[in-house]
């Protein structure tokens, strides 16, 4: 076979469809329809990142009035009840509408140039699925004027994110905040699983040629461990969202324990899914920084089969941890001793991950551009959340520390310190090629340094609170149990974080219409999508590519030293 | 570097808090840092042994990390490529090795202090309670002693020679609560159809502060727990107070008087000679008319309005006809020093705002307003106030 990765044919630029997008465009009407009809699967990215971009902006509003609420002791800023519907909305929101949809919206712009594919291998199923998902956003916000919404605090779920039961019963919960809850989340499940089976499909029947599993990109590796994670880990959920709603309306008795349900069983069944999900959310982030840190490096990623052998390796073992978030719920003693061993065991393959990213960056030649400066700090703070998260393994601390606001810091931890970094990295790395135009390097680096001073003001003091005894999810604290302060810090660093992305909001939409143009190729990159036009056409290549080896745009630059030479 | 110098001074900040945190306020604390019993010292210690390592993991990646970005940085005007390396199956293989070798270290040591927490023998001089969660307040029940109060927890000290820690055995009567009272053990969760156990022996005397730790609905902030630790004299007393049983306050003189038959025609009868009113009737003068209520703010009118209203339904005095099971019993009121599971302290002000409308001092409790006169609600305070 050829040992040269993609065609070089002459005049090829010639074939590139090169009509002014305003002539292309045709009305408003017309654009509108277009996006609404599409199948896509570039288009279908951008409508899930752009969605979560919009449910982010929700969320964190609602985090920062959370934040205010909490700024003093015995604040009467909301009401409890307000309160408690605004960090039930905050966590389904922040998992279910921003960090799953922005992760496929990612996939599915990605993953198909990244292999040289035309597009999904279920382009309709995709269209589906990207709907049903935003379907349940709107379902789920249809709430807080749904129901006997409109009249004090509406409908909207208050019985936090992890919803247990039996204060989910209609006995704890009569009206119709738990059906918002359970139905939307059905919803969603079903758009997760769809594009769930499109990745895994994608990956392994859309190839292009030359591209044996070994030689494909790192994001696509990590891409299919997690829609297989998705696959199993969504169903249960979507199982006990249907056996609550048989419990609430058909007379079931699974979660009721005044008819001699189990309280526990939901907590299984959530967990179940509940565990895995946090791989789901944070193989992506790793995706993410394997492409961007060796890039940014200049080396080629250290020890690729063995970051594959890890990223297959987490998807295994992070379905064996689920009741590590139970410990205090009255496992016997081996059960803790086992589920301290499995989650333990889950540090082995991350921190080979780790290694490896640090072996990437050492003797390379580092550009602080502004993807890599978030990848840099998602590498400190990942190290930082693994290190809290082998704390919490420890299951007698974890009698502590459960449920308090140390447990809240630890998974703010990996989800802000190290997937929301990693989804901004994300977004400065791919922008250009999305949009054909750069973001604005000075404020990138203003939203970085902000980002950074904020998160760590933020979740580093929150950690101590928790350790002096304060739990999540309470409306407010008495005063003289010495958490006031480390609560003010904590607002303080929240708001400075929403300035941040305020700016990030104002950069894309600056740059879109402002940015320098970025050429299809503006981070000197070597994997398959910079190959081609930025924005790429709705075909992708012009021509199939051929590749010989992981990295065929280093062929290209580098013939004297071709990858392929040594694969 | 900036970054590092960034992050480095936040760290050293942190430490001080955490110091001053530790210091400044001594007790009654909800530090783990400051255990005063057995499986709370365990945890300490282990926890202290982790962070240590943690400490060390994080100090060694992060200062390779620093050298890394400041070492390999990109030099001005350097575009050439660095040398293409793409793996070592050695280096793999030493950072496989070298965490499983501590994962094994962490994993027996947890092991260790696991069993010996969980699985610890009760000895026969131990003190049984039954802890029942309810939304949103604690239920305490001493077994041995025939004693039922609520909120705040009383056991004896515990010492090297005599022995008497607190098992206790714990479930919901609604929702999942979580029993936490950091200094004294970890958390254990209250289930509903489930009995868990967890046991304590408070070294030292005194107040120790805790409070739910599991989401039970509305208000979960204020379902704080108050656990005293008593010396075996105090508690002896407290004990034999809590088994006393409430009089009644001579009850029916205090109906005999306006009407020697209560039946029908008495009701009527009062309701004829009451002065008549020119405002129009409202709920509170609505309850009045229904009963025969004597007019005097007395523990005694007192506990005549609460035998007649729906307070016996929920609340139990023993002695006295008020038998109710779904809310905190009431025996002995005022031999606690706080109300609505700790949200206010136990006075006369507070009860009376308490017994007014719950909603104003702990909104989404499940008592509610009764919408009783002022009087009656200040004949129930004073009949409250008696309780002790």
């Amino acid at each position: 076979m050829g040992t040269e990765s993609l065609p070089n044919i002459p005049g090829i630029e010639a074939g590139i469809d090169r009509t002014p997008a305003e002539k292309r465009a045709g009305t408003y009407l017309e654009r509108v329809h277009e996006w609404i009809v599409t199948v896509d699967h570039k288009k279908l990215g951008i409508l899930y990142i752009s969605y979560a971009l919009v449910f982010l902006l929700v969320a964190g509003a609602e985090a920062i009035m959370i934040r205010i609420q909490l700024f003093f002791p015995h604040n009467d800023f909301v009401s409890p009840y307000t309160f408690n519907r605004l960090f039930t909305m905050h966590g389904t929101t922040m998992v279910f509408l921003v960090g799953m949809p922005i992760l496929f919206g990612f996939g599915n712009y990605l993953v198909p140039l990244m292999i040289g594919a035309r597009d999904m291998a279920f382009p309709r199923l995709n269209a589906f699925s990207f709907w049903i998902s935003a379907f349940a956003g709107l379902l789920l916000y249809y709430s807080f004027i749904g129901g006997v919404g409109l009249s004090g605090t509406g409908s909207a779920p208050d019985v936090a994110w992890f919803a247990y039961a039996p204060l989910t019963e209609k006995a704890f919960s009569p009206g119709h905040t738990v059906d918002y809850w359970a139905v939307a989340l059905v919803a969603s499940g079903i758009g997760s699983i769809g594009t769930a089976i499109n990745i895994i499909a994608t990956v392994f029947c859309m190839r292009c040629k030359g591209m044996t599993l070994f030689r494909m990109p790192l994001l696509p590796w990590l891409y299919a461990t997690t829609s297989f994670l998705v696959l199993v880990a969504v169903s249960p959920l979507t199982a006990c969202q249907a056996m609550l709603l048989i419990d609430r309306y058909l007379g079931g008795h699974f979660f009721d324990t005044q008819a001699g349900g189990s309280a526990i069983l939901w907590a299984h069944f959530f967990w179940i899914f509940g565990h895995p999900e946090v791989y789901v959310l944070v193989l992506p982030a790793f995706a993410f920084a394997n492409e961007i840190i060796p890039v940014f490096s200049r080396k080629a990623i250290f020890g690729y089969p063995a970051m594959v052998a890890a990223s297959v390796g987490i998807g295994f073992i992070s379905l064996s941890v689920w009741a590590h978030h139970m410990f205090t719920i009255g496992m016997t003693s081996f059960g803790n001793a086992f589920f301290t061993l499995s989650t333990m065991l889950v540090s082995i393959p991350t921190g080979i991950k780790t290694f490896n990213w640090l072996a990437t960056i050492w003797g390379g030649k580092i550009r602080f551009a502004t993807p890599m400066l978030f990848s840099i700090a998602f590498l400190f703070q990942w190290v930082i959340a693994g290190l809290t998260g082998i704390m919490l393994s420890i299951s007698p601390w974890n009698w502590q520390l459960h449920n308090s606001y140390f447990v809240v810091a630890h998974f703010h931890y990996v989800l802000v310190g190290a997937i929301v970094f990693m989804i901004f990295a994300a977004i400065y790395y791919w922008y250009p090629k999305v949009t054909g135009r750069m973001l604005d390097e000075r404020l990138g680096k203003w939203h970085f340094w902000l980002m950074v001073v904020g998160f760590h003001m933020t979740f580093d003091v929150m950690h101590f609170p928790g350790l002096l005894g304060m739990p999540r999810q309470i409306y407010t604290y008495e005063s003289d149990r010495g958490w006031t302060l480390l609560n003010q810090i904590v607002s303080l660093g929240g708001f400075i974080q929403g300035i941040a992305v305020l700016i990030l909001v104002y950069n894309l939409v600056h740059s879109y219409f402002r940015g320098r143009d970025a050429g299809p190729d503006p981070w000197d990159a070597w994997t398959l999508e910079w190959s081609t036009s930025s924005p790429p056409p709705a075909y992708n290549f012009v021509v199939d590519p051929v590749v010989a080896s992981r990295r065929p745009l280093w062929d290209l630059k580098h013939p004297e030293d071709p990858d392929s030479a040594f694969e | 570097m900036k970054l590092r110098a960034i992050i480095d001074r936040g760290w050293i900040l942190l430490g001080m808090q955490l110091f001053c945190c530790a210091c400044a306020w001594g007790s009654p604390s909800t530090s783990m840092f400051q255990p005063r019993s057995t499986p709370a010292h365990e945890l300490k210690d282990l926890s202290v042994f982790v962070l240590i390592i943690c400490g060390l993991i994080f100090a060694g990646v992060s200062g390779l990390l620093v050298y890394a970005i400041v070492r390999f940085r990109a030099r001005k005007g350097d575009t050439t490529e660095p040398p293409q390396v793409f793996g070592s199956m050695q280096i793999e293989l030493s950072w496989t090795i070298i965490p499983i070798l501590i994962i094994v270290v962490l994993f027996l040591t947890t092991s260790r202090v696991l069993f010996d927490v969980q699985d610890a023998p009760k000895p026969p001089t131990a003190l049984d309670v039954i802890v029942v969660g309810h939304q949103f307040w604690w239920e305490f029940r001493y077994p041995q002693y025939n004693v039922v109060t609520a909120n705040e927890l009383h056991v004896p000290v515990s010492s090297k020679d005599a022995p008497r820690p607190t098992y206790m055995k714990l479930t919901s009567a609604d929702v999942i609560h979580s029993f936490w009272v950091p200094q004294l053990a970890g958390k254990t969760d209250l289930l509903p159809n489930r009995v868990n156990e967890m046991w304590i022996d408070p070294q030292d005397p005194g107040v120790y502060l805790g409070q739910c730790a599991q989401f039970c609905g509305t208000e979960h902030a204020k379902m704080l727990l108050r656990v005293y630790v008593d010396t075996p004299e105090q508690f002896k007393q407290w004990i034999a107070n809590q088994q006393r049983i409430q009089p009644e306050l001579n009850l029916q003189a205090a109906s005999a008087e306006s009407s020697p038959n209560p039946g029908n025609a008495g009701i009527v009868q009062a309701a004829m000679n009451r002065t008549p009113s020119n405002s129009p009737p409202t709920r509170s003068n609505v309850a009045e008319v229904s009963g025969l209520e004597p007019q005097e703010i007395s523990p005694r009118a007192g506990q005549y309005v609460f035998e007649h209203q729906a307070c016996i339904s929920c609340h139990t005095v023993a002695g006295t006809v008020a038998t109710g099971r779904y809310g905190p019993d009431l025996t002995h009121l005022m031999t606690r020093e706080t109300l609505a599971s700790g949200a206010a302290l136990n006075n006369q002000e507070q009860l009376l705002k308490w017994v007014g409308d719950p909603n104003q001092i702990k909104p989404g409790s499940l008592m509610p307003a009764m919408h009783l006169s002022d009087r009656q609600n200040q004949q129930i305070t004073a009949y409250l106030m008696t309780l002790k």
